[in-house]
């Protein structure tokens, strides 16, 4: 027989901040297969199958424009069409809510499995991030395509152009991925121990759209303007819209507090995340 | 070869009972209120709960699912494990499988550990048998170079086939267990952890899953199984441990062990004798006195395989006009059953004035007998029941008595090696010269 790679303690945990991050680089194959299942199955079960990634930003956007834009009379940053402000933020925030949406249920969708076998749990919500990334990339064409439209054959075609923060797109989805994660995990190993907490976990995803994308910085009165940038989607949102779209709010602070934040979800949520995964088979 | 590769030291595990723990926020919030208004007083939980007394755990609502087991598997073993519902096995497994954590003691493997506590973990309806394969493949542990490189035994093995490109949704149930069985088949862990997936299945398929797990312990590989088919334990494993209300309570050769969990041996002999009718086995209408073994009209827990062996069963009849009727079950010494007879005018030879015929209130005596050269040598227990109207079942005493029967030679005066078979009997032989 081989010499022994591996030896497995199993014992009460010693140190619950641990986290065990070379078993986790072992399952990177599960990772990528898990990333592929979310792939096909999502493209196969639905009716409409990847039409639906394009459909469901266009219908809000229209839903939107009509309802804010043009009802409430919400101004649209530097007169950039409306649909082309609202398709930009749902592009960051579908981004991001679907990896939250993912991860937050990862314990009370899995459970089956969980009690079953083991594996690092973390690579559940790890997968999500990945997968969510294919739908990104679907929208950020349905973006440009919308967004030729409107150079080419609008006369607002002046108002908005592609920015030099284009580059930091890389950055703005690693930081949505983190405080997706970040908050996600929390939610997930909260609604673990209180099945009861997942309907509001739907109803904060709601919220938090409305209290993001709807309104851009530059239309929220001066005096609350820090105070509706502490949410932290905001600052990314705003960079999406400047790297896109050549208009938006850029504050160093705001969005260092907001990475800061993140940071601080993603750390505390994965050893929280963690600790639940070692016993939840118990309270299954 | 022998060096010990999983080593289990005073593993424990704490369960809180009901529905603490499991549920939503407003229980959490009532217990806390509970507790905090002083209302979860005492120990009288421990009586409320029905737990036994020394699995209650340290704090109230809380038990010992299991207890300081300890023990150690060398390498090439193949370990069963014995007990009740409720006696442990789950969580033993689910601990040796890092599915929960231990609340003491530890466990050191040394080696990979792949668990089968269930097979297809991770299945998805969508995708296909291939893509499944890598899927549940990755889920138990395996690397994807690896699979593809056993993917044409695998889809061998599991006889799907052309289908292997269609959705599982597609599948029969049957398909899909094959699948899932072939996959599992093909894990390569030093430490192999197996519930009881065997009991799903056709007796085909039954046969093929224990072939290949002593496939596998034959490649020296240390297997941990757990089942409730004694037999097949048996069969498979040379050592078993025996756990109850959570502590271990036996650990050796699985006959012996079995045995001991069957409840064979010291306290157990040929004559059961309930002396207290109210609390006999059975109820208003009738009640088990005693059940004894008898060769040659006397009480025995020893017979000879060339003797006849007479069981007689009294009991009481406690309703007039109650229609009665015993049955014996007889079992081998790892719990197979071996035969039923019930004294029913079909299912019996001969005359008997009172079995199945209403009874007039009064004590009765039924005997069965047992052919000489019938049984095979060993140990043998035997249930007995009571049943009106061959339907309702009044009185039931599993394990009621057990004897030994011992191989006296009679029949090995030709044939001295082992004998095969729970039976003995002798048959009527011919042969005839044809060419």
């Amino acid at each position: 027989m081989n010499p022994h790679r591996h030896t497995t303690v199993i014992q009460p945990a010693q140190n619950w901040l641990a986290i065990n991050w070379r078993e986790l680089w072992e399952y990177r194959d599960l990772l990528l297969l898990l990333v592929r299942r979310d792939f096909v199955a999502r493209y196969k079960q639905s009716v409409l199958g990847p039409a639906w990634f394009v459909l469901q930003p266009l219908i809000m956007t229209v839903f939107f424009t009509f309802i804010f834009g043009r009802v409430a009379n919400i101004p649209s940053d530097g007169n950039v069409p409306h649909s082309l402000m609202y398709l930009c933020g749902l592009l960051g925030w579908n981004y991001f809510a679907q990896i939250l949406q993912g991860s937050s249920t990862t314990f009370t969708s899995n459970a089956n499995i969980f009690q079953k076998i083991y594996f690092p749990r973390l690579v559940m919500p790890l997968s999500v991030s990945i997968s969510a990334l294919f739908t990104f990339a679907i929208q950020l064409g349905l973006f440009f395509v919308v967004f030729a439209y409107f150079k080419l054959f609008s006369n607002a075609g002046s108002t908005f152009s592609l920015g030099w923060q284009l580059a930091l797109v890389p950055l703005l989805i690693a930081h949505s991925a983190i405080l997706a994660l970040g908050v996600g995990m929390w939610m997930s190993a909260i609604t673990a121990k209180y099945r009861d907490l997942t309907h509001l976990n739907q109803f904060i995803i709601q919220i938090w759209l409305y209290l993001t994308i709807i309104i851009p910085v530059s239309s929220v009165p001066a005096a609350y303007q820090t105070l509706f940038q502490l949410n932290p989607m905001v600052p990314v949102i705003e960079l999406y819209r400047l790297a896109f779209l050549g208009h938006g709010e850029f504050d160093p602070t705001l969005y260092g507090f907001s990475l800061a934040l993140s940071l601080l979800l993603l750390i505390t949520g994965m050893l929280f995340f963690q600790r639940t995964s070692r016993t939840f088979a118990d309270t299954v | 070869m022998s060096r010990p590769i999983l080593e289990v030291d005073k593993l424990s595990k704490l369960y809180r009972l009901g529905t603490v723990g499991a549920g939503s926020l407003r229980e959490s919030l009532e217990q806390w209120w509970r507790q905090k208004a002083g209302k979860d007083a005492g120990d009288d939980w421990i009586e409320r709960a029905k737990v036994p007394p020394d699995r209650a755990g340290p704090r109230p609502n809380t038990v010992w699912a299991l207890k300081e087991a300890s023990f150690t598997v060398n390498e090439g073993e193949t370990l069963g494990i014995i007990g009740r519902n409720g006696a442990g096995k789950s969580t033993l497994l689910k601990l040796l499988s890092r599915i929960t954590e231990p609340t003491s003691g530890k466990a050191t493997i040394h080696g990979v550990v792949s668990s089968l506590l269930e097979v297809g973990t991770g299945f998805h309806p969508e995708l296909t048998g291939r893509e499944n394969i890598f899927l549940n493949g990755t889920i138990l542990g395996m690397k994807r170079r690896e699979i593809s490189s056993k993917l044409d035994a695998i889809i061998e093995f599991s006889e799907i086939g052309a289908f292997i490109d269609t959705p599982v949704k597609r599948y029969s149930s049957g398909m899909t267990v094959r699948l899932a069985f072939a996959v599992a088949a093909h894990l390569e862990p030093d430490v192999l952890i197996v519930d009881e997936v065997l009991a799903v299945g056709d007796a085909a398929y039954q046969k093929k899953c224990i072939d290949k797990m002593r496939e596998i312990s034959r490649q020296g590989r240390t297997v941990l199984f757990v089942s409730h088919q004694l037999s097949t334990l048996a069969n498979l494993c040379d050592r078993a441990i025996l756990l109850r209300d959570g502590q271990l309570k036996a650990d050796g050769p699985s006959r012996e062990v079995i045995n001991q969990y069957l409840n064979i041996g010291a306290d157990h002999s040929g004559r059961t004798v309930w002396e207290d009718r109210d609390s006999a086995p059975g109820d208003d209408i009738a009640r088990l006195r005693s059940v004894t073994v008898t060769c040659d009209g006397l009480p025995t827990d020893n017979v000879e395989i060339d003797r006849e062996v007479v069981v007689e069963i009294e009991y009481w009849c406690l309703k007039a006009g109650a229609r009665l009727n015993v049955a014996f079950i007889l079992l081998d010494s790892i719990g197979t059953h071996i035969f039923s007879s019930p004294n029913l005018p079909s299912a019996r030879l001969g005359d008997d004035q009172w079995g199945y015929e209403p009874h007039p209130v009064g004590l009765y005596k039924s005997r069965i007998t047992l052919p000489a050269n019938f049984l095979s040598d060993g140990m043998y227990l035997a249930h007995i029941g009571l049943q009106t109207d061959a339907s309702h079942l009044n009185a039931w005493a599993a394990n009621a008595v057990s004897f030994m029967v011992h191989d006296t030679g009679a029949m090995r005066v030709e044939y001295h090696n082992n004998w095969l078979g729970l039976l003995r009997p002798k048959f009527n032989w011919s042969t005839d010269k044809l060419d």
